[in-house]
């Protein structure tokens, strides 16, 4: 089953979208990233959903929530404490794009559920509720998802603390002890899950958050029939470090370490979305060798972090050599890394308006080196792991999902790919230079574990056949724009005029201020899209950090494909499924 | 009771002990050769007491049960582990003299009973360690065991036909021409995925499966409990190469070379070969073990006894 993409609408989806509108939409607003946001009211949402659901196919990618109360360049949008965000996206030949902002109250903020309409829907509302304290009228099960169940206020809200110093210190009274212990059992009823079968108790196994197979510190309930799952019920937030609250203290530029964390196995590819949203806001146009340094070390993290991948899934079926293959081969991309950045995986080396400095001299060399030995290895790879009979029935025909659920449920990248569609952001939304290179994008046919693994292989090769052309056409010049905003800021004409002094100290000790505003970057990071959106009040940090990452959306999906299975073919498809929890819980 | 059988008791226990830590030495060195690293080579020359620095450590830990155990049982698993792997040494034949019930004359079906009460090992660890996953693991561990052991007997049958004797000394003898693994080839491969199962290898690891269950039946274990589960199963694979050399590769059997020599050889391949299986191959999923054994493994064994049969009475009325 192959899908085709639909070519571009006739009618753009903001039309659309505004045509479905009871009342009408209350305000539109522009943003420096050219997608329109709608603002509707409350009472318009469900109507306005369910009409786009039934119109046409579209990805629900983010939903997130602002708080308003703080703001100060909020002009033209109407009275709102709390703003709820849509971010609703056609996977057209050109991406179509547009927002929809609610606003809501001060007190007790509420909307109905859409996760009726897009299940996928359901954690990020979880979310909003966990961080914003906004209610979800009928959503089936509004628990917190990222901070502990006894945990109070809602940390994302502007009056919620940002730092340890800001509370009393700490102690663990007995009965506070008690309360956490407490908390700690477990309730198969609260999880939504029978204790007892028509004839026979169920079996509940705790996988996780430490075993071996979770990839981090993940956990799910298994409701057991034998080693049968009845139903499994995934619980993430272990990893949840406050990234999104981080941004909003830390100045434009020293955000940029904290992003390479988030997909650790992503290194320069966090930096990526982060320094383009904020080019974004600051109308900085970054020049052509940047541009090209910075698609080239993303794809060497891409190929980093799919030969992880690769290793890691033929461990979880048993297979105990290639992790070690493939982490040599990993290594050898590190080495190339490390001469360019001087770091390994966390580089944080793009910088607003460019990158740190320019190539290193030889580094020509180093990557061709690799760029020639890696094909040779993948094709060893390819007969002792993708042709290997006890692999393939292991991966093959398990965990399968079609394209309509992988919309529905906001899967993008390979996993989106291997169900035969065609989509890949650095295609139809070409950011950076990807327009000027040549690269397939490669797919699957039955969404199906095995699949999903042949598309991250291709993938890597894809991704060496991008660095060749880098390498290739590598233009000459500067590696950072010229521009007041970028950072550190140009010092060329410090030493000879005061003005430029005093704004090079400035922007330096206080870090740069971005003009007030929104922008959203996306990209095709190493997992699926990685959206980064910043709204900036005019100050030296951002007003608020919204990190969508590709492996939440993708977790939510476990319980819909592990219910009927076996324990062993859930790890398969955990290991397919290519997650690193820090991209999860940010 | 002669001294040399006496010295053969005496003797035996420490050298399989001995063997099977050396084993755990020389898989890890072998598997890091075949996984481009080096595996343990800073203790000794080339990390040789490796092993014995892992046993001092292992017998000074504590000898911990959780209190949720069920104490006694928990206790005699890794005791019967030991035991039977030990016991089933007693019969093969390493030379022609050596061997400390050598001449028993139901030696192969004495190897079998011993395996058969191994399975015990594996499947009261489980229970008794009152987890869940332990529990999952001792499950696997009965339904593939038994199953393997059932054709595991049915494919020596062959041997023994050809033989004539349960002896495992006459077996020898009766490789004198022709080593059987050439006329019962297909008993050989049968058998030797079975002995896969029965010592719960890789890819046949189920009972422990560590990528799905953890540590599997021993996940509860530690101490010198859990390195007597690990003996056990290094022995156990000495154990399974020593059974194949003696029924398929001619046992002692050899020129030039003392038999002894030939003997530790064939033996060395074989062991060689087991861990090269686990550097190789994936873990199939448990249920299509399963099904592997009785609806591929269980008919091979049967069509191979008819066939071997066939064969010997036509042979025998010509």
């Amino acid at each position: 089953m192959s899908t085709t993409l639909a070519s571009t609408r006739e009618q753009g989806l903001a039309d659309m979208i505004s045509a479905h509108l009871p009342n009408g939409a209350l305000a539109t607003q522009s943003t420096c990233d050219g997608v329109s946001i709608i603002w509707i009211a409350a009472a318009d949402l469900r109507p306005a959903f369910a009409a786009l659901k039934a119109s046409a196919s579209l990805m629900l990618l983010d939903l997130a929530a602002i708080d308003e109360r703080d703001r100060t360049h909020r002009d033209g949008q109407p009275q709102a404490a709390f703003t709820v965000v849509y971010h609703v996206i056609s996977l057209t030949v050109r991406v179509d794009e547009v927002r929809i902002k609610v606003p809501l109250g001060a007190t007790a903020p509420a909307l109905p559920t859409i996760s009726d309409l897009w299940p996928g829907a359901n954690w990020y509302e979880r979310e909003a509720w966990d961080l914003f304290g906004i209610h979800f009228h009928d959503h089936p099960d509004l628990r917190r998802i990222l901070t502990p169940p006894t945990w109070t206020g809602h940390p994302l809200r502007k009056d919620h603390h940002a730092r340890a110093t800001e509370m009393p210190p700490y102690s663990l009274t007995e009965e506070h002890e008690a309360r956490e212990q407490d908390a700690m059992r477990f309730d198969p009823s609260a999880w939504g899950m029978r204790p007892h079968g028509d004839h026979s108790d169920f079996m509940f196994l705790n996988l996780g958050p430490n075993h071996p197979s979770v990839h981090g510190v993940f956990r799910i309930m298994l409701q057991l029939e034998g080693e049968r799952i009845v139903d499994a019920v995934p619980d993430i937030g272990f990893h949840h470090r406050g990234a999104e609250k981080m941004g909003e203290r830390q100045s434009w530029h020293s955000y940029i370490p904290y992003t390479d964390r988030v997909d650790y196995l992503g290194g320069v590819m966090n930096n990526f979305p982060y320094v383009m949203a904020v080019e974004t806001l600051a109308g900085i146009t970054v020049p052509p060798r940047a541009q090209m340094i910075r698609v080239m070390l993303a794809e060497l993290f891409r190929i980093a972090s799919h030969l992880v991948f690769y290793g890691t899934m033929a461990q979880d079926v048993g297979q105990l050599s290639p992790v070690f293959y493939m982490f040599t081969d990993r290594e050898r991309v590190f080495g190339i890394i490390e001469a360019i950045c001087g770091f390994r995986m966390h580089p944080a080396w793009f910088r607003i308006g460019g990158v740190a400095m320019d190539l290193p001299e030889g580094w020509e060399g180093l990557v061709r080196a690799f760029l020639d030995d890696l094909p040779g290895r993948l094709d060893e790879y390819d007969a002792m792991v993708m042709r290997n009979p006890i692999f393939r029935a292991r991966t093959k025909g398990i965990g399968a999902y079609t394209t309509a659920e992988a919309v529905e449920w906001g899967i993008t990248g390979p996993g989106l790919r291997a169900t035969g569609l065609a989509w890949d952001y650095r295609r139809h939304a070409p950011y950076a230079c990807y327009d000027q290179l040549e690269f397939d994008i490669p797919t699957g046919t039955n969404g199906d574990c095995y699949d999903r693994i042949a598309v991250h292989v291709e993938e890597i090769r894809q991704s060496l056949r991008i660095i060749r052309q880098c390498v290739d056409n590598m233009p000459a010049g500067p590696v950072k724009a010229d521009h007041p905003l970028t950072t550190p800021p140009p010092r060329a004409r410090t030493m000879h005029d005061i003005e430029t002094l005093i704004h090079h100290f400035l922007s330096v000790s206080w870090g740069p201020v971005m003009p007030p505003g929104e922008a959203r970057a996306s990209i095709e990071a190493t997992k699926g899209v990685n959206t980064y959106t910043l709204i900036s009040d005019g100050g030296t940090a951002s007003y608020r950090t919204r990190i969508r990452t590709p492996s939440f959306a993708h977790l939510q999906m476990i319980p819909l494909l592990s219910r009927g299975i076996m324990i062993a073919d859930l790890i398969a498809i955990l290991g397919s499924i290519d997650f690193v929890m820090a991209d999860v819980d940010r | 009771m002669t001294y040399p059988a006496l010295a053969t008791i005496i003797l035996m226990p420490p050298v399989v002990l001995g063997l099977a830590t050396v084993l755990t030495w020389v898989e890890r060195r072998l598997l890091g050769l075949w996984q481009d690293r080096y595996g343990p080579n800073r203790v000794g020359p080339g990390g040789m007491f490796q092993a014995v620095a892992d046993g001092t450590k292992i017998l000074f830990k504590q000898d911990w049960i959780p209190p949720f155990a069920d104490r006694a049982v928990f206790v005699l698993a890794p005791v019967i582990g030991m035991m039977t792997v030990l016991l089933s040494f007693a019969v093969i034949p390493v030379t022609m003299g050596v061997g400390i019930a050598g001449d028993m004359n139901v030696g192969l079906l004495f190897i079998l009973g011993m395996m058969g009460l191994g399975v015990y090992a594996v499947v009261l660890a489980g229970w008794a360690s009152n987890s869940k996953y332990a529990l999952l693991g001792g499950m696997r561990a009965a339904a593939q065991m038994v199953s393997y052991e059932a054709f595991m007997g049915l494919s020596l049958l062959g041997v023994v036909m050809m033989a004539g004797s349960f002896n495992l000394h006459d077996i020898v003898a009766a490789q004198a021409g022709l080593w059987f693994i050439i006329p019962q080839c297909l008993g050989f491969g049968v058998f030797m995925l079975a002995g896969i199962a029965q010592t719960h290898r890789l890819p046949f690891d189920l009972p422990e499966g560590e990528n799905e269950l953890g540590a599997g039946f021993h996940t509860e274990y530690s101490g010198m409990k859990f390195g007597m589960f690990f003996i056990a199963e290094y022995a156990g694979i000495v154990l399974v190469s020593s059974l194949v050399t003696t029924l398929y590769l001619g046992g002692w059997r050899g020129p030039f070379l003392p038999p002894a020599v030939w003997f530790a050889l064939k033996t060395g391949g074989m062991v060689v070969f087991f861990i090269l299986l686990r550097a190789a191959l994936p873990r199939p999923r448990y249920d299509r073990l399963m099904a592997l054994g009785w609806k591929v493994l269980l008919p091979l064994s049967l069509f191979n006894v008819m066939a071997t049969g066939t064969i010997l009475m036509l042979r025998a009325s010509l």
